[in-house]
């Protein structure tokens, strides 16, 4: 069984205790713990079962790298799935729930799919549930989503808060072992400022688990030096719980820093997300030990060597109290050396090279250790536990010679450098026959932004095991990155570190080399995924040779862990089957995040009422009181009508219009984009821009244009008014202010360079209001000021003057149909001005109107509206507005695109109104039938509805449309789909509805 | 994300504050060109992996257009300039001649 010693953990404080809850379980552990050595000293062996044959799995790794131990944590608003147990902090009164399994982690009725097993090989989805074809829908898929998934979403908003933080440093050192403790005191000492950041809350890494000396110091006192020494100097910034999430181009590095994930009750946020850009980045991000491919190796008990070391001497924990470890490399002798002098038992040492360890080997024999040499595990005992286990020799088959009763495995297949980061940016790999690794290529390392290397891998990460050559490297590497900065490399000298003598590691990637098909099927590769040896065979079998195309055909190194453990002895086996060698299958590539990061430190700060900033018109605070039923547009929120009582949006709207009709309304019209240009040669620019000529509008004019983009499409229209000899103020849509002054700077900055014009965003310096209605003029009259009757100010004319005391430009145009003044005044008089107006129009029931009256009321007028009639693909010639297109002018922009042989036909779906035989409103977005199916069977169409409404003027549907020759069929009937499936009769008419003499206007 | 440095402020962007506006140095054709001449000028654009020269507005700086020339395979920087010319500065060429000899790009090399 597992459990805590009664001595030893360097890192848990036995005068404390902490109360967890796993699966409703309270249990006990101590500062200091992990959830995983927590788990493993309450002798909670099976933490989780597997996705897809929900076999029993227990914990494997300490570190990132685990792939079993994910839990459900937290609840309700702090819920979070797939939390590994080996990287969460122990805190009082953490509550975790094991995933992936139902009705009990222990009873778990999937299981019975290991029963299948040979029906779920390899690429099993895409083979078993093709046919018959119905089953799909009905069957397959809904067993699948149900089984499917590691772990649960989580229901509720996250509690907690997150931030970015952006930050620049010559040197970002990843990794805070020795090679990144050293790596960072060797820059530190070029005066180069410097960020070395550990992911755990430990400086140190292995060595301090491993032992040995450097330069006469234990391995644990020259890392507590390194921080003293580190910590003294102002160019040094220190971080633990901060993970190298990902390296992108030109020296970008995401640093994920796990606040308060262990202690959840302090202020502030969870977790920061380090926006970082550096100079130079040194990855000693280290090595991950490689699981032994041998029957059974995925039975609660198994685990790696190093793990079963750091649980002994981190945290007290012993995993078993018989341990058998299994070796191809002298490493995992120190496991065995650790457990014994913890007073455990070590029964034998499994050492699958025929010549074994070097010095190490002999130490272990010293201490009464077994070692057999040349053999290996036949098959691993056991269900929910490891009972014991069958050798064999490597060289066969898998005759078993002993079976030996044990609790607990110890395997190590060797080491794999941790080249995640280094390679995220494109660091190229060799393989190393000799190490049986891939490390990096120094020669082949990410460049930057001047073609230089500016990723450097130190230590064990770039392939170095032991302590004096990590040391060594680290110190190189730093040099050469000090350098590359510019800055003059110190002379640190590599301090000596003790040796043991060790034996080559050996290839071994199946155990024992001739494993029959028996044992392949039981041998696991991919814990997480349930990828098995035999899969990655059957899969090279039927023909897949790239190795990302096995990947996802076998599901090898995919979830949440990303084949950490599996991905090299996955292509390994690969490599076998296909018979060739490991260089030449190759990795799969490395992306960021190295493991995964939670959705809030992505988000950072940027949600609810910051996720997007929002602009408010100076009249927002009356629409807020006042009823406002708020719509959004751009990045506006734009009243789309103001509610009164019970009121449902439809009577409001109903309401406001009819009352504008009748006498007065009043909106707020701050949103449009105000542009001004100007310039000697601004004439001649805004004829470009607009597709009717605005260089010979008169002063005191306005005039409604069209703007197309390049392709000859409509992207934007407004009234343009001449301010005075080289100033007009262009109008745009609310939505379009921004992108049309982008538009607009564009063409001047990029392609008339030579011509005197400028353009100003004037949008939010003015509030405008339209004044409509029938009594419009008498309100403007009883506030008093300039001339505003019909003779003074015409119709399309603007004028500068007072109203009621305000200074006011007020522009006589109308979208509405109405007598309309749209009045412009400085921003920060516009509430006291729209008070000013509500007060003098109370006698005559003046009324606020939102965005759908605005709508509507247009189109009972058959004004287009950019983004209805429009989509992208309109040109203005679709909606019949040939008398805004000038015939005069040379050039305009889209001109010469409205010529191309697609934009004459005279097969245009073109503009028209459309008016229901019922009086019903037209589902919006309906489309117009025409007889016949096209090539896949579908009905044909004829035309489209771009805008409908209820027209409470006319008392019935009124809508507009593109229908194929459409103005040549007026008083045709077609027929438009409903979202029913049901049709409806619609008559083509004239798009104007209402007053199409202007009358009304023009008084 | 990329860093350019903007040539008329000065500042070296992260690619956040830019926005992207594709392939530089395209010359117009308007009313009277060819249908082939104008559909190269809307639509046609180069794809190259290696030398590329792109345009780019320094958006949430000082909202000024310049020109990059990079490498699409490395990205690496040869150098930004003006937007406000037909070709890219000979010294720019230069550079990128001394590290992509035998370069070529449309009519530039």
């Amino acid at each position: 069984m597992s459990m805590r010693l009664k001595t030893g953990g360097r890192l848990v404080n036995r005068a404390s205790q902490v109360e967890f809850n796993f699966n409703g379980k309270r249990l006990f552990g101590h500062e200091g713990d992990t959830l995983a050595s927590a788990l493993l000293a309450n002798d909670q062996m099976l933490v989780g079962r597997s996705f897809k044959y929900h076999r029993p799995r227990g914990i494997v790794a300490s570190g990132a790298e685990e792939p079993n131990a994910l839990m459900n944590m937290g609840e309700g608003a702090k819920f979070e799935p797939n939390q590994r147990a080996t990287t969460t902090e122990l805190f009082d009164g953490l509550s975790v729930g094991s995933q992936n399994h139902w009705p009990s982690l222990e009873y778990d009725i999937g299981a019975v799919n290991g029963l299948f097993a040979r029906f779920l090989s390899a690429g099993f989805y895409y083979k078993m549930f093709i046919h018959p074809r119905p089953f799909w829908k009905h069957i397959y898929e809904p067993f699948i989503r149900q089984s499917a998934g590691l772990g649960k979403a989580p229901t509720e908003k996250d509690a907690d808060t997150y931030e970015h933080l952006y930050a620049f440093y010559d040197v970002v050192v990843i990794g805070g072992g020795i090679a990144g403790l050293q790596a960072g005191r060797t820059v530190a000492a070029s005066g180069a400022s410097v960020l070395v950041m550990e992911q755990t809350a430990h400086w140190g890494g292995r060595a301090v688990v491993d032992g040995g000396e450097i330069g006469g110091q234990s391995t644990e006192d020259f890392v507590n030096d390194s921080l003293e020494k580190l910590a003294a100097m102002d160019n040094v910034t220190l971080k633990t719980r901060m993970m190298g999430a990902g390296v992108y181009d030109h020296g970008y590095v995401l640093g994920y820093e796990r606040v308060s994930d262990h202690a959840p009750k302090t202020t502030g946020p969870r977790h920061r997300l380090w926006r970082i850009r550096a100079g130079q980045i040194i990855t000693a991000t280290g090595a991950i030990e490689r699981p032994l491919s041998f029957a059974g190796n995925d039975i609660p008990g198994v685990m790696l060597a190093s793990a079963v070391r750091d649980y002994v001497v981190n945290w007290g924990v012993a995993v078993g109290d018989r341990t058998v470890v299994v070796t191809n490399n002298d490493d995992a002798y120190r496991t065995a050396i650790a457990l014994k002098q913890a007073g455990l038992d070590v029964p034998v040492i499994l050492d699958a090279r025929a010549n074994g360890a070097g010095s190490l080997g002999d130490t272990a024999r010293e201490m009464g250790i077994r070692v057999e040499n040349g053999k290996a595990i036949a098959k691993v005992k056991g269900g929910k536990r490891v009972t014991g286990v069958a050798i064999c020799a490597q060289a066969g088959s898998g005759g078993v010679l002993e079976e030996i009763a044990c609790d607990a495995v110890a395997m190590s297949g060797g080491w794999s450098p941790a080249v995640h980061l280094y390679s995220h940016c494109g660091g190229k790999l060799n393989w190393d026959d000799q190490a049986v690794m891939f490390r990096p290529d120094l020669n082949r390392r990410p460049t930057d932004q001047n073609g230089e290397g500016f990723v450097t891998p130190a230590g064990s990460a770039n392939g170095e095991l032991a302590l004096s050559a990590v040391l060594a490297d680290a110190i190189a590497r730093a040099k050469e990155a000090v350098k590359a900065l510019g800055h003059k490399a110190p002379s640190t000298r590599v301090p000596e570190a003790s040796e043991k003598g060790e034996n080559a590691v050996e290839p071994v990637w199946l155990m024992p080399q001739g494993a029959g098909d028996k044992l392949r099927m039981k041998t696991w590769l991919d814990f997480q995924n349930d990828v098995k040896v035999s899969d990655v065979q059957l899969a090279a079998l039927e023909g897949y040779e790239s190795v990302e195309h096995t990947k996802r055909y076998t599901t090898l190194g995919m979830a949440t862990d990303q084949g950490k453990l599996s991905n090299i002895n996955g292509l390994a086996t690969l490599a076998d089957a296909l018979n060739t060698d490991i260089p030449n299958v190759g990795t799969t590539t490395f992306r960021p995040p190295y493991t995964p990061i939670s959705m809030g430190a992505i988000a950072g700060a940027a949600r609810d009422e910051v996720f997007q900033p929002l602009r408010q018109t100076p009249m927002q605070g009356w629409h807020d009181e006042n009823g406002a039923d708020y719509e959004p547009v751009g990045h506006w929120r734009r009243a789309y009508c103001y509610r009164r009582g019970s009121e449902t949006r439809a009577q409001a709207v109903e309401r406001e219009i009819l009352q504008t009709r009748k006498s007065l309304g009043l909106l707020d019209a701050s949103t449009l984009g105000k542009l001004v240009v100007k310039g000697p040669d601004t004439g001649k620019f805004l004829d470009m821009m607009y597709t009717n000529m605005m260089s010979n509008l008169a002063v005191g004019k306005c005039r409604y244009g069209l703007m197309c983009s390049e392709n000859g499409f409509l992207i934007d229209d407004g009234v343009v008014a001449r301010i005075d000899e080289d100033t007009w103020l262009c109008h745009t849509t609310t939505g379009g202010a921004d992108r049309i002054h982008a538009h607009m700077e564009e063409w001047l900055q990029t392609e008339w360079w030579d011509w005197k014009v400028y353009v100003a965003n004037m949008t939010e310096q003015f509030a405008q209001v339209a004044v409509v209605g029938p009594n419009a003029r008498k309100v403007l009259e009883k506030l008093g000021g300039m001339d505003v009757s019909k003779d003074a100010l015409k119709f399309m004319q603007w004028a500068d003057g007072t109203l009621g005391g305000f200074k006011a430009r007020v522009y006589r145009i109308s979208f509405s149909g109405e007598l309309s003044y749209e009045i412009a005044v400085p921003a920060n008089e516009g509430r006291a001005f729209w008070d000013a107006l509500l007060e003098a129009g109370a006698e005559f029931d003046v009324m606020p109107y939102g965005t759908e009256a605005l709508h509507v009321m247009r189109a009972e007028k058959g004004f287009i509206m950019i983004g209805d009639e429009t989509d992208g693909t309109v040109i203005p010639q679709d909606l019949n507005m040939q008398w805004a297109i000038s015939k005069k002018k040379e050039d305009f922009l889209g001109k010469r695109a409205q010529q191309r042989s697609h934009m004459v036909s005279p097969d245009r779906w073109k503009l028209v109104g459309l008016e229901t035989l019922d009086g019903s409103v037209l589902p919006d977005g309906s489309y117009a039938f025409a007889p016949g199916t096209n090539a896949n069977g579908q009905r044909k169409t004829q035309g489209r509805v771009t805008s409908t409404y209820y027209s409470p003027t006319l008392g019935r549907g009124i809508a507009m449309g593109l229908v194929h020759h459409g103005p040549d069929r007026m008083g045709e009937v077609i027929e438009f789909n409903k979202v029913d499936g049901s049709l409806v009769k619609a008559k083509i008419v004239d798009q104007v509805f209402y007053d199409a003499e202007g009358a009304k206007q023009n008084v | 994300m990329l860093l350019l440095e903007c040539p008329y402020c000065g500042a070296k962007c992260e690619e956040t504050e830019l926005s992207p506006g594709g392939e530089a140095h395209i010359k117009r054709y308007g009313p009277g060109s060819s249908d082939q001449d104008f559909e190269a000028y809307l639509f046609m654009r180069e794809n190259p992996k290696g030398v590329h020269f792109e345009r780019w507005r320094h958006v949430y700086g000082c909202g000024k257009w310049f020109h990059a020339a990079r490498c699409t395979q490395s990205l690496e920087v040869f150098g930004t300039y003006a937007a406000q010319t037909f070709e890219p500065p000979q010294e720019i060429k230069d550079k990128i001649s001394a590290k992509r000899p035998g370069w070529s790009w449309r009519d530039f090399s």
